[in-house]
């Protein structure tokens, strides 16, 4: 008896999941068959590949806010002589690797003409090898691992990469803050903060230098001990890339444990979040980043009232209005993508693709072209400082890779990677 | 007596009958599988159906081969994530082609290992011939590599009761993550990078005549059942039986005569070596991998599919394997993005998805704790008996040979 | 030597104050062992919630009145967890009730994702412990002193109690014969819900501290706290309050010490290491009781 209850249960409950399944792909279909119609008639749709949970859903969020705001000003493109509508569509690859795949495969299905994102670079390049076999180009938007776009033809990035910010952080930290001995810290098992310690390390030992590298463990809250390591070995600029949630516990303990020495962030680090926690505390933030404040007052404005029109958007953002740059960058990377459309005059991924190299685009960020790579050709990272006062960043220094090439080990590295 | 014999020998028509049934579904099973990869065309479903059956055919394998543990012989492990994380890299660190290795390993001066299996075996017998075989081989190696280490943990933690033996596999899967995360490991494991570039399912063909066929699909199926029926084979073998009496009662198994510790550790081993060939299957899956999503919530999220499906049901285990994945990745995805069928739904936003699923498990867990199948497995002899009307049928327990069929579903 | 020691104090001071609130969230572990003989996995996770609670209750209430309100709330999940997802299995195998245990951790870690929307979320300063002081040369927020302080009274408060009450005695009854008590007339419901809610103060006790010193909470703040205090308790003897208080002491000291000798890489793995050597050489723990196989 109880057998056939158990199985009767399970079959209502298959079938109950079944009839969840089956609207789910009515809908996706009926977005299809929209999306395919009106492939001669009015949409165009941007694939949006990025982390809205996991360790990397605060940035994911602020990247895709810079493309929602840059789709609310510009929601339509004509290509060709045909005027389409931009449909934005997001899909979460939960900041880990193995959800990026099925999630890319997600966005290829819903037959979008280019994708962007993602913010974290191992989740960009688990998901490229899906992009490729469908034939869809993708932009990376902040992603600086130079593994993302190497010898591939689809993917693409608009930001600078780990080899030539790794060497830019290194010269500041030896020309402007007078380090002599730099103290990493960095998660363990995360490519992002590993690859970037790598390539500092490289760069500031050949400025002559002295580094000691040390790596906690996934979940960690506790950094009291790295921060007295590097107290003790006598650090005099702690290099801390980790991502933002990891940031906010490094800026706060060390504001306890009384470190006087700077922290330098990698382009992670500039988010609203860290600033919330260095404000009224005394402790020196530099960050490396894309985009100052001040950039562009038009979209500075236009973002800020975007964001307050939305509770929901106010939240993404870390409940205030600072913009971070990756917003910034996510704004430039939806108008890069319009261009991209325009210049391939056609909504086809393949024909965008062979657009996308000779896509040129002013904005806000700065001048956005690709190399023979897919890589933008940058040459300039922005060094903001937190002021402790009212809680907001202060430009410090544009570096530009002349600088940071100054050194003929440091020029190396970068064009190594760039290989 | 005459009664008996003649019972016994229409069961053994239906057994054939189902097996043969059995036989034909796989066949049109993989004829199905070929065709998608082959000459379906590709649209917004396929795409999907081609994702979701992949990584549902990896998962059915893991599960398998984790209520092998649990719910066969009865020991509490949550060290899957652990394993799969070891077959996956051991069957990456073999098959990343020879040049791949200085962009792969860039920063470890291109690592150690600097050969291929699957390139040196294409070299002899061409380049098709060596990845399918070169992949089994490196797949084969995942899954000793990873049996080798439940050999030597297995040795003190075995020895423990219930719970402390899922604590402490726990945390030897913890363990393993950090070990593979470590720069003094880096010229092997690469440290914290990931390992890329290594055969994957999409660099499965073969050939036949001068026509090129993919196998994307179809491979991971076919690893996937070649393991689950020596799974089935090896739990109705005699050591099967001793697993089920180890997990009934330990202290009577022992009285039988049953080597306790020898039999929980081949238990142990086998189902390591088959998560270690799971952990290589999603890798080939993921084309890249990195130590850091095998973590204990990986485990528990297998532990619960085994649950759903009823904890001892094979056939259980692969029907919630294909469904789980599909609504996790596929048919649920909707709750996540804030519409539904054209409606705006304000409490669909990101992780809604994951509260559903954990709400669905835990009413099952507490309400419906035999699963979709209890211990049973679906058998297309059960059926035929049940087609048959017999009512003797109802009673037994519908446990034939041919009782694994992972019907996708669809 | 006043170098060294001034060099090497902090490192000390934070696994002192890291051991205590391991401390406080062990005991819950084991006491709940010690009479349900379950692994309450979701108890990490309930030190999470308590952690978000005190966030969202600070945003529109005043510090104390949040403070309380976090106790209470975070007792009555508890409870509420106790009699929907472990009651109901009593009588079930023992991997039924810890499967349904790492399903309620799942389920209140994916709430959590829900309802934050996967941000970290900043924790609010508490006046006085979020205070900065210098001790020596070493500076810290007074947490850090107060924790392990804080922690070693609430254990002289409860072992008092489980030694001299009835409550306490009924507590002991219970976990050394779970049938046996109940035919001598304790109502083993009150015993187990009491064991709840002491153990879910404590951890909102526990929360309090920890997140005024690490002051960020996201869905898995919970899980590494709650593995290493479920080690803490197996390594001081599991069932045995001292044990778990001392085993959270040794760990939260030890970690800090492998962190200081650059060892960085295997802080987490050493605790499981121990855990593991510990089972294998002495399963009963330090001040463990043994226990036979009943057939």
């Amino acid at each position: 008896m109880k057998k056939i209850l158990a199985l009767l249960l399970a079959g209502c409950m298959a079938m109950a999941l079944c009839a969840c399944g089956t609207p789910a792909e009515d809908t996706s279909g009926d977005a299809d068959s929209s999306g395919t119609t009106s492939a001669d008639g009015d949409t165009v749709v941007i694939g949006v590949f990025e982390p809205l949970t996991g360790d990397n859903g605060a940035g994911g969020k602020q990247e895709y806010l810079g493309m929602q705001y840059a789709n609310s000003v510009t929601p339509e493109v004509t290509i060709g002589d045909k005027t389409y509508q931009v449909k934005l569509e997001v899909v979460d690859n939960e900041s880990s690797n193995d959800k990026a795949v099925t999630a890319a495969s997600q966005l290829v299905s819903k037959n979008v003409s280019i994708v962007l994102g993602s913010y974290g670079s191992s989740v960009s390049i688990a998901a490229s090898d899906t992009f490729e076999a469908a034939n869809v180009p993708a932009m990376g938007v902040t992603c600086t691992n130079p593994q993302i776009t190497e010898g591939n033809d689809h993917y693409f990035r608009i930001c600078f990469l780990d080899p030539f910010q790794g060497t830019v952080l290194a010269n500041f930290a030896h020309d402007e803050l007078g380090a002599q001995k730099v103290y990493c810290l960095g998660q363990l098992g995360n490519d992002y903060d590993q690859g970037l310690i790598n390539y500092f390390t490289e760069a500031a030992e050949a400025l002559g230098m002295e580094v000691r590298s040390d790596s906690f463990p996934l979940n960690n809250s506790d950094f009291t001990s790295y921060l007295t390591t590097a107290k003790n070995e006598g650090a005099e600029v702690i290099f801390a890339p980790t991502s933002i949630s990891y940031a906010q516990l490094i800026v706060e303990q060390s504001v306890a444990q009384g470190i006087t020495v700077p922290l330098l962030g990698p382009d992670t680090w500039d988010s609203n979040m860290v600033l919330a926690a260095a404000q009224g505390k005394d402790i020196d933030v530099y960050v490396s980043t894309f985009y100052a404040e001040g950039g562009d007052p038009d979209f500075e404005a236009g973002f800020k009232e975007f964001i307050k029109s939305s509770d929901e958007y106010l939240n993404n953002n870390g409940g205030n209005d600072i913009i971070a740059a990756v917003s910034a960058m996510g704004y430039d990377a939806y108008y890069t993508a319009l261009e991209a459309l325009k210049l391939a005059g056609s909504t086809d991924p393949q024909a965008v693709m062979e657009a996308l190299p000779d896509v040129e685009y002013e904005g806000v960020t700065g001048h956005i072209a690709f190399d023979d790579q897919g890589d933008a050709l940058r040459d300039s990272a922005f060094i903001k400082h937190c002021n402790n006062e009212t809680g907001l960043w202060e430009f410090v220094t544009v570096q530009t890779v002349a600088d940071a090439g100054s050194d003929a080990g440091a020029a190396d590295t970068t064009e190594e990677a760039a290989e | 007596m005459g009664k008996s014999l003649q019972a016994r020998a229409k069961k053994s028509s239906d057994q054939k009958i189902g097996s043969f049934i059995a036989v034909i579904c796989l066949v049109v099973l993989y004829i199905f599988l070929f065709l998608l990869d082959n000459a379906l065309p590709s649209n917004s479903t396929t795409i999907m159906l081609v994702t979701v059956l992949k990584k549902g055919a990896i998962y059915a394998l893991v599960c398998v081969s984790m209520n092998l543990l649990n719910g066969f012989t009865g020991l509490f492990s949550l060290g899957q994530a652990g394993f799969m994380l070891i077959g996956a890299y051991a069957y990456s660190i073999f098959s990343i082609p020879a040049e791949a290795h200085a962009s792969v390993y860039q920063y470890f001066d291109g690592g150690a290992i600097q050969f291929s299996i699957p390139e040196s075996i294409g070299n002899v017998l061409g380049v098709n011939a060596g990845n399918f075989l070169g992949a089994i081989l490196c797949i084969i190696i995942g899954g000793l590599v990873a049996a080798v280490f439940a050999a030597l943990i297995g040795i003190p933690v075995l020895r423990l009761k219930s719970d402390y033996l899922a604590i402490a596999t726990l945390g030897f899967a913890e363990i393993i993550r950090a070990i593979f995360q470590w720069n003094g490991l880096g010229k092997i494991t690469n440290g914290s990078n990931l390992l890329r570039k290594y055969t994957n399912f999409d660099d499965i063909q073969i050939q036949v005549g001068g026509m090129v066929y993919k196998l994307d699909t179809v491979f991971p199926f076919l690893i996937a059942t070649l393991s689950i029926v020596i799974i089935v084979l090896l739990v109705n073998s005699s050591y099967g039986r001793a697993f089920k009496s180890i997990r009934d009662d330990e202290v009577a198994a022992e009285a039988m005569g049953i080597n306790l510790f020898k039999h929980k550790m081949l238990s142990f081993v086998i189902s390591s070596f088959f998560a270690g060939v799971g952990g290589a299957l999603l890798a080939m899956f993921q084309t890249t991998v990195q130590a850091m999503p095998f973590q204990s919530t990986m485990t528990y999220e297998i532990l619960l599919i085994v649950v759903i499906g009823g904890i001892g049901s094979i056939t259980g285990s692969c029907i919630a394997a294909f469904l789980y994945i599909a609504c996790s990745e596929w048919w649920l995805r909707f709750l996540d993005s804030g519409s539904f069928m054209g409606m705006e739904v304000s409490f669909f936003r990101d992780g809604f998805r994951k509260v559903v699923f954990s709400v669905v498990i835990m009413v099952i867990v507490l309400f419906f704790s035999r699963g979709i199948m209890g211990n049973k497995e679906l058998s297309f002899a059960g059926m035929v008996r049940k087609i048959r009307g017999r009512k003797a049928a109802k009673a037994a327990p519908a446990d034939g040979p041919q009782g694994k069929e992972d019907e996708p579903h669809d | 030597m006043s170098e060294f020691l001034s060099n090497n104090l902090p490192y000390l001071l934070s696994g002192i104050s890291v051991g205590g609130q391991y401390a406080l969230i062990a005991i819950g572990y084991t006491m709940v062992y010690g009479i349900l003989r379950l692994i309450n996995f979701a108890h990490g996770d309930v030190f999470m919630v308590a952690g978000l609670i005190m966030v969202y209750a600070t945003a529109s209430l005043p510090i104390y009145v949040s403070v309380i309100l976090v106790i209470v709330a975070t007792v009555i999940l508890g409870v509420v967890i106790e009699k929907v997802a472990y009651k109901p299995l009593r009588s079930a195998p023992r991997m039924s009730v810890m499967i349904s245990a790492i399903g309620v951790s799942y389920l209140l870690q994916n709430c959590a994702l829900y309802f934050t929307g996967g941000l970290p979320q900043m924790y609010p300063s508490i006046p006085f412990l979020s205070e900065q002081i210098q001790i020596g040369s070493a500076s810290t927020k007074m947490v850090t002193i107060v924790t392990p302080i804080l922690t070693v009274i609430l254990v002289l408060i409860l072992v008092t109690m489980i030694k001299r009450t009835k409550t306490g005695m009924a507590m002991r009854a219970v976990s050394r014969d779970f049938e046996t008590s109940e035919l001598m007339g304790i109502k083993i419901n009150n015993v187990i819900s009491m064991t709840f809610v002491i153990g879910c103060l404590l951890a909102a006790v526990g929360s309090l501290l920890y997140f005024t010193n690490y002051t960020s909470v996201i869905p898995t703040s919970g899980a590494m706290p709650g593995l290493k205090a479920f080690v803490a308790a197996v390594f001081g003897g599991i069932g045995s309050v001292p044990g778990a208080v001392i085993g959270a002491f040794i760990i939260g000291i030890c970690e800090n010490i492998i962190k200081g000798l650059g060892w960085t890489t295997f802080s987490d793995a050493f605790t499981f290491v121990l855990l593991i050597v510990i089972l294998v050489v002495k399963p009963t723990g330090i001040f463990g009781e043994k226990s036979t196989d009943k057939v």
